[in-house]
């Protein structure tokens, strides 16, 4: 397959994800929000999302106040911010525009309806009424596409590299949903009815809150949340659940690139290895953050060795 | 019929009404027209259109706001040939495109048309489309013009000419299949009683001509590709169906790369060497060293490659030469010089502005002609004399006086008409046939072509830029389908076919 071929297939992948993850997150920012005035709650959580989403630094850049209103733009419409939902549904279209012959029918309509909609939408979406609804459409149209294309794709180098990009980019969301709530995971006991709330956010945005009652069959504290999150292969949005699959991806890949592999295996089984055999204890007692850290810096490491191995050529 | 005979226009030449009424090619769809009604062709005209918009098929136009990519109009009601039409034009279009090949091997070697003095030396060597860096080269199997488009236009139940040559990188071809394919779902009663000559097999005749000029030196299969200039290009959605067709891939300029004179592509499998390559892109863009230095469309060695004997170029670069509207009065001559035949096609007679006599009869006769750039195409920069104002008449002698060798000129021809449906009803429009014309080690021929139609009433522009749409084209066999259409629709004007 040829390069290019592959790297928009792979960027395809992750951005369609992406668009779908910044709903996701701006959904627990809404929803905090929305409590802020029960919770008596002093924290931001547009700006926590801002950092989680890594768009803070272009936001800055723009001399805007952090309002509520002017950060919603900023992840939901802004075309100056690359990771916006509007320019993630933009740049997946692109993508796959560029390599439409090695997609079915059904994931290009995926595509070019969501992107089609999406220019009539975005008049309306941010207002405060409209914003929910947008937020869930942005949901459905992501899982729409990932489920076109797992039902409909030939299970050849194409379908690796959109599934590659897919799970990296989850894995890389769940990381950082965490790390952007990696402060009430680690709370004093008087912050009590907060954290509660930001626990059961946190859960909600990886579609996971009825999940962890039926994994764990008890209230929710922090330690198990960050293990469903992290550990539990069971839970299809874990890091280790993404990992297995990303390292999955990559044999595959090196299977039918005539056996050619390098760092990407490399890192991916390091990750994979870290996470496999990683306890929940260790990282409460080391610090949640520090950990995360890592793991977000490893995912870029890996998305690079893939770009460098694979993509570029 | 009565709907088209009321509105059909004055002087034209109508493919399916003639004074003897319709003509036996036509019986089958007059019949289901006559059965059915415009209803149900308006009905099967939204499905088609659905069909494109769902399929993909489009075509950018860019620069003119709006929808950058938009359908090209496609009219249900198709162009018919009979075969015996069809095989005298086959054999016209093979013999063309010999000598056009002929043509340019020869001025790019031995220029041995040029010693003669039967087309000016001048003429070629100083040409815009002459390529200086191809001079002493043959690429493989001595073919330059793996893929031609002749474009032909009617006045007559026998007068068909030759309009233009496209030697370059001619397109439309994908609309010529997916015609086929919406008439063969949309109408699969009506194709079923015509015996059609198949057009499906077109990708399999294009990978075959492309392999068979692959380079000598190339081991075992040979990798295919085509190359584009990217996403943006108007005909971009056919560079990829023509790949997926094929089962190749499609290339861009930053997927190629020269070691060594040889031509790789970057897969996600490592380097992989490519040895023919259909190229959509155009010669000035295809490699920075030899041409357009700040292309950054193309391959940076490619034509060393190419020289080099390790790839083959499809068309060859400096193909353009043989379509040149400067040149294309000599294409008779051409026929008779190379092959000693005289030409089955009859050129269109054409003024050369550049030339003092032509240029005083074109400016005292403007408003008779179509004045076209010499270089140009898509229909832009062109004039239709009895269509235009007295003002862009002017605009057009004043051009042609300041740059008299860009301009050509040619009488109007009463274009030949095919039923359209429009906002009207069933109307005449004009329309042309672009006949796509393989030349590998055999020239291959698949039946018809591309028809396209002017949807503006009156006009004779097709260009799809200028508002043109497309009809499928079938070739039919005569004989005994008429026996068939007897029985069936009883109509007295199919009888007289022998």
């Amino acid at each position: 397959m040829l390069s290019r071929t592959a790297d928009s297939l792979y960027w395809m992948g992750r951005y369609t994800e992406r668009a779908g993850n910044i709903a996701r997150g701006m959904q627990v920012a809404l929803r905090m929000a929305s409590l802020a005035g029960s919770l008596q709650k002093s924290r931001d959580e547009w700006h926590n999302l801002l950092v989680a989403t890594g768009a803070e630094h272009g936001f800055k850049a723009t001399g805007r106040g952090a309002t509520p209103e002017a950060v919603i733009a900023w992840l939901a419409l802004e075309t100056e911010n690359s990771s916006s939902i509007a320019n993630c549904i933009e740049a997946a279209r692109r993508n796959g525009r560029a390599v439409r012959t090695a997609l079915t029918v059904d994931m290009w309509e995926a595509l070019n309806d969501t992107w089609r909609e999406m220019r009539v939408r975005s008049a309306t979406a941010t207002g405060q009424d409209a914003l929910p609804g947008f937020l869930d459409w942005v949901r459905a149209r992501t899982l729409l596409f990932n489920g076109a294309a797992a039902d409909t794709m030939l299970r050849d180098q194409g379908w690796l590299f959109v599934h590659l990009g897919v799970m990296l980019e989850r894995a890389d969301n769940t990381a950082r949903l965490l790390d952007a709530k990696h402060e009430a995971l680690t709370a004093s006991k008087d912050e009590g009815t907060v954290a509660y709330a930001e626990w059961q956010a946190l859960l909600r945005s990886v579609s996971a809150l009825r999940s962890f009652q039926w994994v764990y069959h008890t209230r929710l504290e922090p330690k198990l949340v960050a293990e469903l999150m992290i550990f539990r292969p069971e839970l299809p949005r874990s890091l280790l659940a993404c990992h297995r699959r990303v390292l999955h991806a990559l044999e595959g890949i090196a299977e039918a690139t005539e056996g050619r592999r390098g760092d990407p295996q490399r890192i991916a089984a390091e990750i994979h290895d870290r996470l496999a055999k990683g306890r929940v204890e260790d990282i409460m007692a080391r610090g949640l953050h520090d950990w995360l850290t890592t793991q977000i810096d490893r995912n870029i490491e890996l998305g690079n060795a893939i770009q460098a191995l694979y993509l570029n050529g | 019929m009565a709907a088209t005979s009321k509105t059909q226009a004055a002087d034209a030449f109508d493919e399916m009404q003639d004074v003897g009424g319709v003509r036996p090619a036509y019986a089958g769809i007059a019949r289901w027209i006559e059965a059915h009604g415009l209803q149900a062709l308006a009905a099967k005209r939204a499905e088609a259109e659905a069909l494109f918009r769902r399929v993909g098929i489009t075509f950018a136009v860019y620069g003119e706001g709006g929808d950058p990519e938009r359908l090209i109009p496609f009219d249900v009601i198709p162009r018919i040939l009979a075969r015996s039409e069809w095989d005298r034009l086959a054999r016209g279009l093979t013999q063309r495109v010999k000598a056009l090949n002929a043509f340019i091997g020869d001025v790019y070697n031995r220029q041995e048309i040029l010693r003669a003095g039967k087309v000016p030396a001048a003429l070629v060597t100083s040409n815009e489309a002459f390529c200086q860096p191809m001079l002493g080269f043959t690429p493989p199997a001595g073919v330059f013009t793996h893929i031609s488009g002749i474009d032909l236009v009617r006045t007559g139940p026998d007068e068909f000419w030759v309009l233009e040559d496209n030697c370059r990188t001619p397109s439309g071809v994908s609309y010529m299949l997916e015609n086929r394919e919406a008439m063969l779902r949309l109408f699969p009663g009506l194709c079923a009683d015509h015996r059609l000559a198949p057009v499906g097999h077109y990708p399999e005749e294009l990978l075959e001509t492309l392999k068979e000029a692959a380079p000598p030196n190339c081991k075992g299969a040979p990798c295919v590709a085509i190359l584009t200039p990217g996403h943006y290009n108007s005909a971009y959605y056919e560079h990829c169906f023509l790949a997926d067709e094929m089962g190749v891939e499609v290339v861009e300029g930053a997927d190629l790369c020269v070691q060594d004179d040889v031509v790789y592509m970057r897969t996600t499998a490592g380097p992989r060497r490519v040895d023919v390559l259909y190229r959509r892109v155009d010669d000035d863009y295809l490699d920075p060293l030899v041409f357009k230095p700040e292309s950054m469309l193309g391959v940076p060695g490619i034509f060393g490659a190419y020289r080099a004997g390790n790839i083959t170029l499809a068309n060859a670069p400096g193909a353009g030469i043989a379509d040149d509207k400067a040149i294309y009065p000599f294409v008779p001559e051409m026929i008779r010089f190379y092959l000693g035949e005289e030409p089955i096609l009859q050129n269109v007679p054409t003024f050369l502005c550049e030339r003092e006599e032509d240029r005083a009869f074109v400016l005292a006769n403007i408003e008779k002609l179509v004045v076209k750039l010499a270089r140009g195409s898509g229909g832009y920069g062109m004039l239709v004399g009895p269509h235009a104002s007295a003002a862009q008449r002017e605009e057009f002698a004043r051009r042609i006086t300041a740059k008299p060798q860009d301009y050509i000129a040619q009488p109007t021809l009463a274009l030949s008409t095919v039923p359209t449906l429009t906002d009207n009803g069933i109307t005449p429009r004009h329309v042309d046939l672009r006949p796509y014309v393989l030349m590998g080690k055999e020239v291959r021929i698949v039946p018809g072509g591309l028809t396209r139609v002017a949807l503006r009433e009156g006009s004779l522009v097709v260009n799809s830029s200028q508002g043109g749409g497309t009809k499928d084209t079938w070739v039919v066999d005569d004989g005994p389908l008429m026996v068939q259409s007897q029985t069936l629709g009883g109509m007295a004007q199919t009888q007289g076919m022998g």
